[in-house]
């Protein structure tokens, strides 16, 4: 027999308590957590996933931008006869949003032809006070507007001149002229750039919460499947297992959603997608980090809870279903309604209901309607719910999780001692 | 000497009365051999002692106080129900179980490389537990066990599904543990191998101990019996005295058994003075070429001690 001689040290009966610096209690639940760590990390699935959505928020960015730069202009051409028209072209274009470029051609042939090969969106020919539009199709309704007014400004500023006043006169009088408008309920304005950070803030969070509190199932499953927790309880308390495993995927997952906020919100700044935007891309992020910590914690204790129930990775499904659910249905509700509505009395309603907040008030807070102080109590709603939910988490987790076999129902879980 | 107390358990799973009133000790340094029919209690008990399971009533104790986290930390625990992370390398499984019963980094790196070594799986230490074979498997469990230097050993079947040369290894590691002061109590079916290996056995038999002691302990309370080699027992085992408590339990052609059944009645000779009524009976009837004592094996003990009626019908 090859045993060892080494001398073993024998601590036996005479040591005091506490030598040779027994683990405490925080530094186990860091050595579980460093363990789920360096294991998610290195796992593929885990890299690729996250590549592949750094990625598709990047690709997705860059196509975004060109798609801005090839429609941004609507390109006029002006025949000499025309050509006067340029400037208070430019104007009411300006004047109702709408970006055009002006750009000469020789004679109406050749704004026909233009029109015809694409090289202009739409052409005026004929007399400058009665001219045509030539276009490819048809007008678009934007573009009717503003050449209507063009052409009215024309018949406007020769009956002017008939009747002998100054044209240039009578349409600086006329623009001097506007609205003073008075909302007694303001409808927050939304933006473009808005409403695209109001979707990607509720998918990734529904993508990465989804799949990081089923994480937290399967690795509790796992431990459970392959009887290691039991090796694992003799030495460790239940609660410390289950805070360690819920850290340590949340550190994985925190950092995955961080790498995907990071790049695309660095890709639009960059790019400068959002600088004609009112959204607050900072805020934006930061909310979305914030609101990934808060759902992950509560999604995660109760997958967690649930998961340790059954003994096999088949029945996570069905036990867990009913959390699942309380995902889908506020993140359906959120991602289909709020961008459109984010004022509807349900959105607002599940902008603050703990275990839905976090799917739907992302969007609101990226669409730019909720007050940071709103967000903020929404974020207290769910955070006062926690300690109850680690206090339940805890005990249906630390009375099920040795009884392997069939399904522990959860009422016997809660109740047992 | 540090001694482990087991001290009137008892565990009942709904109806099921699984522990009554179950004691004994393992003291320092003593190999310990816990046997019983499947479902006796054997794996509840070192469940309990590894506070994994709580008992209805009773304690468990180490050197005269109750085992607490901090006293568990130090016990090797190899469950019945094998269990290691079956997708992590054996090496990071063994130094993160070695930390988590705080050993420092380095402790835990010299005390991986040190039992992969001796078990013999050392060349298997980079990879996944999944993809070694079943015994080597639980060669790396019992490294589970040993590898934070426990100074109390509970294992749970260590032999079941080892290879003839792996149950030498894991032997001789018992008993290197128990030569270092370890107390090390484990279970097992193979009771060639207890008999081998144990300074006692306890045997229980539906939740209850009910033999207990070194195995010439258990020989010497045990119904003594002789064997004799001579005239057929036919010509000669009428004449033992009835109501002498001996009895013929077996007889084939000139080889005969004679038991000496104190249970069901006292009997008034003493084991001696029976042995000499045996001889000098089967003397009478022609030539004895041969009478001893029969040796009983620990199969034979547990045998016995297993197919007695209990005294107390399961609740």
């Amino acid at each position: 027999m090859s045993t060892t001689t080494s001398p073993q040290p024998t601590r036996r009966g005479t040591r005091a308590p506490g030598d040779d610096a027994p683990a405490s209690a925080w530094s186990t639940v860091r050595m579980v957590a460093g363990r789920e760590l360096t294991t998610r990390l290195r796992s593929r699935a885990y890299v690729v996933t996250t590549l592949v959505m750094f990625v598709a928020v990047v690709v997705g960015g860059v196509v975004l931008h060109l798609a801005q730069g090839s429609s941004s202009a609507t390109v006029v051409g002006l025949t000499p006869q025309t050509a006067s028209l340029a400037q208070p072209l430019e104007a009411s274009a300006k004047a109702a949003g709408e970006d055009v470029e002006v750009e000469q051609v020789a004679d109406d042939a050749a704004a026909k032809k233009g029109v015809e090969d694409g090289t202009l969106d739409a052409a005026l020919t004929g007399d400058p006070a009665s001219f045509t539009v030539v276009v490819k199709k048809e007008l678009d309704t934007t573009g009717t507007a503003v050449l209507t007014s063009l052409r009215q400004q024309a018949a406007l500023a020769s009956a002017v001149q008939k009747l002998g006043g100054d044209p240039a006169q009578v349409s600086q009088q006329l623009s001097s002229a506007t609205l003073d408008v008075t909302a007694l309920e303001p409808q927050p304005t939304r933006d473009g750039a808005q409403i695209v950070a109001g979707y990607v803030a509720g998918i990734l969070l529904f993508i990465t919460l989804q799949t990081c509190a089923q994480l937290v199932a399967q690795g509790v499953v796992e431990e459970k499947s392959s009887r290691v927790v039991e090796l694992l309880l003799a030495t460790v308390r239940p609660w410390q297992l289950m805070a360690g495993k819920v850290l340590g995927i949340g550190v994985v997952g925190l950092i995955q959603v961080a790498v995907v906020v990071l790049g695309g919100a660095g890709t639009a700044a960059v790019l400068g997608l959002v600088d004609a935007s009112d959204i607050d891309l900072g805020a934006t992020a930061a909310w979305s980090l914030v609101w990934f910590v808060v759902g992950f914690v509560m999604y995660s204790l109760a997958l967690a809870a649930l998961a340790a129930l059954v003994s096999r990775q088949e029945d996570i499904g069905s036990v867990t279903a009913p959390v699942v659910m309380l995902m889908i249905v506020p993140y359906v509700i959120g991602i289909s309604i709020a961008p459109w509505n984010p004022d509807s009395p349900i959105v607002q309603w599940l902008s603050y209901i703990p275990f839905c907040a976090p799917l739907v008030m992302p969007i609101r807070i990226a669409l730019g309607t909720v007050e940071t102080w709103q967000a903020v109590v929404s974020v207290l709603i769910s955070l006062a719910l926690v300690p109850a939910l680690v206090w339940l988490a805890g005990r249906v987790y630390a009375n099920a999780v040795l009884r392997t076999g069939a399904r522990v129902k959860l009422r016997d879980a809660l109740r047992a001692a | 000497m540090p001694t482990l107390e087991i001290d009137h358990l008892d565990k009942a799973y709904g109806t099921v009365q699984a522990l009554r009133d179950m004691t004994f000790d393992v003291g320092s340094g003593e190999i310990f051999g816990f046997v019983g029919s499947n479902g006796a209690g054997k794996t509840t008990t070192m469940r309990i002692a590894l506070g994994v399971l709580a008992p209805d009533s009773g304690q468990v104790r180490w050197d005269g106080s109750p085992v607490d986290l901090e006293v568990r930390r130090r016990i090797g625990y190899m469950p019945e129900e094998r269990g290691l992370y079956p997708r992590m390398r054996v090496d990071q499984q063994l130094v993160y179980l070695a930390r988590l019963h705080g050993k420092t980094p380095a402790e835990a790196k010299d005390a991986m490389e040190r039992w992969t070594e001796i078990l013999g799986v050392a060349h298997r230490r980079t990879d996944e537990v999944q993809k070694l074979s079943l015994g080597n498997q639980q060669r790396v469990q019992l490294a589970a066990a040993l590898v934070h230097d426990p100074e109390i050993l509970v294992l749970d079947e260590p032999f079941s599904g080892l290879d003839p040369v792996a149950v030498d290894v894991m032997s001789g590691v018992l008993r290197e543990r128990a030569a270092s002061g370890v107390p090390v109590l484990f279970s097992s079916h193979q009771l060639d191998l207890v008999e081998r290996l144990c300074d006692r056995v306890g045997i229980i038999k539906d939740g209850r101990m009910v033999a207990e002691g070194a195995i010439d302990e258990l020989r010497a309370a045990a119904r003594p019996q002789w064997f004799v080699d001579g005239t057929p027992a036919s010509a000669w085992a009428p004449s033992l005295a009835s109501g002498s408590g001996l009895r013929v339990v077996s007889s084939d052609g000139p080889r005969t058994v004679v038991e000496l059944d104190g249970a069901s009645a006292p009997s008034p000779l003493s084991p001696d003075d029976a042995a000499q009524a045996v001889l000098q009976a089967a003397l009478a009837a022609g030539a004895v070429r041969s009478f001893t004592p029969v040796r009983h094996s620990l199969v034979e003990l547990y045998r016995d001690v297993v197919s007695a009626p209990t005294e107390e019908p399961a609740a």
